[in-house]
């Protein structure tokens, strides 16, 4: 197809797939959380806003995690379909990881969500408050087994290689890799924040709507708060993981900076914007901020690190791609700074509930979250290559020997299914956020005091069983 | 050394995938039953007896697949590599199936129709994979200096074709079972008059099988109809026909819990027959399970995970069946 080779649409196979997949789990992360958070206010404060909020976010939870699920059933597969020679070589250190990904995670989540779901008149509130923490803590458990095995690939250590296989020597080193405590802290943070603006967009929409009822007020409100507090520890934590990157993957950082050579005796300046050429071995129609950019990665105003020249041309990762999507995550992580302290100015002049310019931007900002983590995802798997475990095995080594044909075939199958399928879905999220948390008849033990009117369905609705879908 | 790592995980992904044949199988097999639920509030009882709970037994899945690659990462590649195409097919069935328990609640009512059809669709598709698999899995790969030789459309022979029938059957039953344990009134008289003739099917399916593999593969012969292995064998038919029996007979007498677990012991002597036939190889006819073992490192590492945590997470799933407990009655959801 396109005359492309088997390994590149291997790649672009891997790429697309875990590009669908991975949004669901983040914002499974996100909400898993949040719900959390809602039912113990809930059982704390007792207030219905509380109750409203879980049972409404908890139907976009469901809706979502079906589709992370199965999304992730192929992820689980194509390291073998697909990469057969680096499950060959390194199944010993993946295998394990998401062995204990799938006994530790996988099945907490599966095991409580049912519970979670379809179990509020099941089981006591307690328990059932318990389900959806165990469910929330999956969630987390799932991405740090996920995320060391992942950094492992970028900071392999712990090992070593024993006639062309991969043998575990210390798994403490292995999960504890170098760049593991940062890129979990770095991708949770980031699935906080993409939930965040997420939930904070759909209560701007409600707000524009003119539907002002507390639990749209609340949670975007919530949201907000969360965004306040988690942007900039996102900037923090950014800085700290490219330092790490540095040290040891310096190769991603010249190319995520388009920085190819350092001139003796001078800081290296910062190129804002540019376009770096993998050819020419330039940056062309830059523009940069003298000294800066070694300020930044080396905390000294003379600082230098390596360019791309230092590297084997067959060394280097493409810059043109992720000078590029950096730039994007970063721009909008300071967007998201941005929309935080218009919320907390508007919440400082008692005005967060009737600013319809904050309300839009709110809403534009919605899925920015998700495309600064695919943004920040990009830069550092392509800034990985050509390597698939850096500095052992290259991409090009680790590819099952497929013919061109069939993973054409296959790619262009899976792109229809998965552009049906996660399509319609997302549709099906957006009719669920726009029906909003009143939109749905009161939580199934009826309570009296809710002020909203009893409508027909809701009285007709057995009271046995949890609030369903009206429609 | 004293603990034989690899038998002992070949002892527990056979577990995982036994797990997953029956608890996935009788998910599946509701799909597979769904063209003769034509109640449209009959179709919702039917999902909704499993929607709290196939989450967690598709789970037992992603466990076969992530213990294969840790402790047996050779049969992992050879195996999913040589068959792409079936395992391709199984995942677009199980997307489809997957989300379709969902989107059918959340669609609009005209667009009811095309989920449940996914759902049917996605259900035969990933079954029929299933039993494809296992059939080209018997039929074995070749293997050259560590590599497989094997065409992209080698799995698929008139024997694949067969089991891929014989595992569709298998968990319609299961389903079958499952619903008339599940549910009452029509819906399950409707079931239990479907029943028999899915029963005498497998049982026609399981006789066929045992005919065709010693034939089509004289080394399983050899294994089967040797000593002492014979001595194995012979209670293996014995036990079919009193399975066979037992659910005849728990179907004709108010039947409730009992068709269900007459066939579990079916499908598990099924089971039981095909892994004896492949013993020791993980990947027939030649790969070993020594031979494409993890490095003890790797296998001893997840063992001791496996060992503490399978016992909590059939502790908590089965605490979650019984929350779930009981019938699920037509006209009340979940969702």
């Amino acid at each position: 197809m396109f005359n492309l080779t088997a390994l590149e649409l291997a790649r672009i196979q891997f790429g697309f797939t875990i590009t669908f997949h991975i949004i669901f789990p983040a914002i499974t992360i996100g909400l898993g959380a949040y719900l959390a958070v809602l039912e113990a206010l809930w059982l704390k404060k007792q207030e219905v806003v509380y109750k409203t909020l879980y049972h409404f976010w908890s139907k976009i939870f469901a809706v979502n995690f079906a589709m992370g699920v199965v999304s992730g059933l192929v992820m689980a597969y194509q390291f073998g379909t697909n990469w057969s020679q680096y499950s060959e070589f390194a199944g010993s250190v993946t295998g394990p990881l998401l062995t204990y990904e799938v006994l530790t995670a996988f099945f907490l989540e599966a095991g409580f969500l049912g519970v979670m779901l379809f179990g509020w008149n099941k089981v006591g509130p307690r328990l059932h408050f318990f389900a959806t923490v165990m469910v929330a803590l999956g969630t987390l458990v799932s991405a740090t087994w996920i995320l060391a095995s992942n950094s492992w690939m970028q900071t392999p250590q712990g090992h070593e290689v024993i006639n062309g296989v991969v043998v575990p020597v210390d798994w403490l080193a292995i999960i504890f890799n170098p760049s593991f405590p940062y890129r979990l802290t770095h991708m949770v943070v980031a699935a906080f924040i993409s939930t965040a603006l997420l939930v904070a967009a759909s209560g701007a929409w409600h707000l524009l709507k003119g539907n002002r009822t507390p639990e749209v007020k609340k949670m975007f409100s919530m949201a907000l708060w969360m965004l306040l507090f988690a942007a900039p520890l996102q900037v923090f934590i950014g800085d700290l993981h490219g330092l790490n990157t540095l040290k040891h993957q310096p190769a991603k950082i010249a190319a995520m900076e388009g920085h190819w050579e350092n001139t003796p005796g001078e800081g290296v300046p910062l190129v804002l914007f540019g376009w770096p050429d993998m050819a020419t071995e330039t940056t062309r129609y830059k523009i940069e901020i003298p000294n800066l950019g070694g300020l930044i990665l080396t905390h000294d105003w003379h600082g230098q690190y390596p360019g791309l020249k230092e590297f084997a041309r067959e060394d280097r990762p493409n810059a043109t791609i992720v000078f590029w999507t950096f730039r994007v995550m970063v721009g909008l992580g300071f967007l998201m700074i941005l929309l935080a302290l218009c919320g907390a100015w508007s919440h400082w002049r008692q005005r967060a509930y009737e600013s319809r310019p904050l309300w839009r931007f709110a809403l534009l900002m919605g899925p920015s979250g998700l495309v600064a983590l695919l943004a920040g995802w990009y830069t550092t798997e392509i800034g990985r290559q050509p390597w698939v475990v850096y500095g052992l095995m290259r991409t090009a080594d680790a590819v099952s020997n497929h013919s061109a044909i069939t993973m054409s075939i296959s790619l262009v199958v899976l792109l229809l299914v998965y552009a049906a399928v996660f399509g319609t879905g997302t549709g099906y999220l957006l009719k669920l956020i726009g029906q909003g948390p009143d939109a749905h008849e009161p939580p199934p033990d009826g309570d009296a005091l809710d002020q909203r009117p009893a409508r027909p369905l809701s009285a007709a609705t057995p009271p046995t069983h949890p609030p369903s879908t009206t429609v | 050394m004293g603990i034989n790592l690899p038998l002992i995980w070949l002892l527990i992904i056979g577990f995982g995938v036994m797990m997953y044949v029956i608890t996935d199988g009788f998910d599946l097999g509701i799909g597979i039953l769904f063209p003769f639920v034509k109640d449209l509030s009959h179709r919702d009882a039917v999902v909704n007896t499993v929607a709290p709970v196939w989450d967690g037994n598709e789970t037992w899945l992603v466990l076969g697949g992530a213990a294969l690659m840790a402790a047996f990462p050779k049969a992992y590649a050879i195996l999913l590599s040589a068959f792409y195409v079936p395992v391709i097919l199984m995942l677009l069935g199980l997307i489809w199936r997957g989300v379709s328990f969902e989107f059918r609640f959340k669609a609009d009512e005209a667009h009811k129709p095309f989920w449940d059809r996914a759902f049917m669709g996605g259900s035969f598709l990933a079954a029929f994979c299933q039993g494809a698999i296992l059939g080209a899995f018997i039929n074995g790969i070749e293997i050259v200096n560590g590599h497989a030789v094997y065409g992209v459309m080698d799995w698929l022979t008139p024997f694949s074709v067969f089991t891929g029938l014989g595992v569709i059957v298998a968990y319609a039953l299961l389903g079958c079972t499952w619903l008339i344990f599940k549910t009452e009134g029509d819906l399950q008289k409707q079931m239990v008059h479907i029943a028999k003739p899915i029963t005498f099917a497998l049982l026609a399916a399981i006789a066929i099988t045992s005919v065709w593999t010693p034939l089509a593969h004289p080394a399983i012969a050899g294994r089967w109809f040797s000593q002492p292995n014979i001595w194995f064998f012979v209670p293996v038919p014995i036990l079919v026909a009193l399975a066979t029996y037992s659910i005849l007979r728990t179907l004709a007498n108010d039947p409730h819990a009992g068709p269900f677990i007459w066939s579990l012991l079916l499908i598990f002597l099924g089971y039981t027959g095909f892994v004896i036939s492949i013993w020791p190889n993980i990947v027939p006819p030649s790969l070993s399970i020594w031979a494409a073992a993890a490095p003890p490192e790797s296998m001893g590492f997840a063992l001791v995970g496996a060992l503490l945590i399978i016992p909590m997470i059939l502790g908590y799933s089965a605490w979650a069946y019984y929350v779930f407990r009981g019938k699920v009655k037509v006209g009340e959801g979940y969702h």
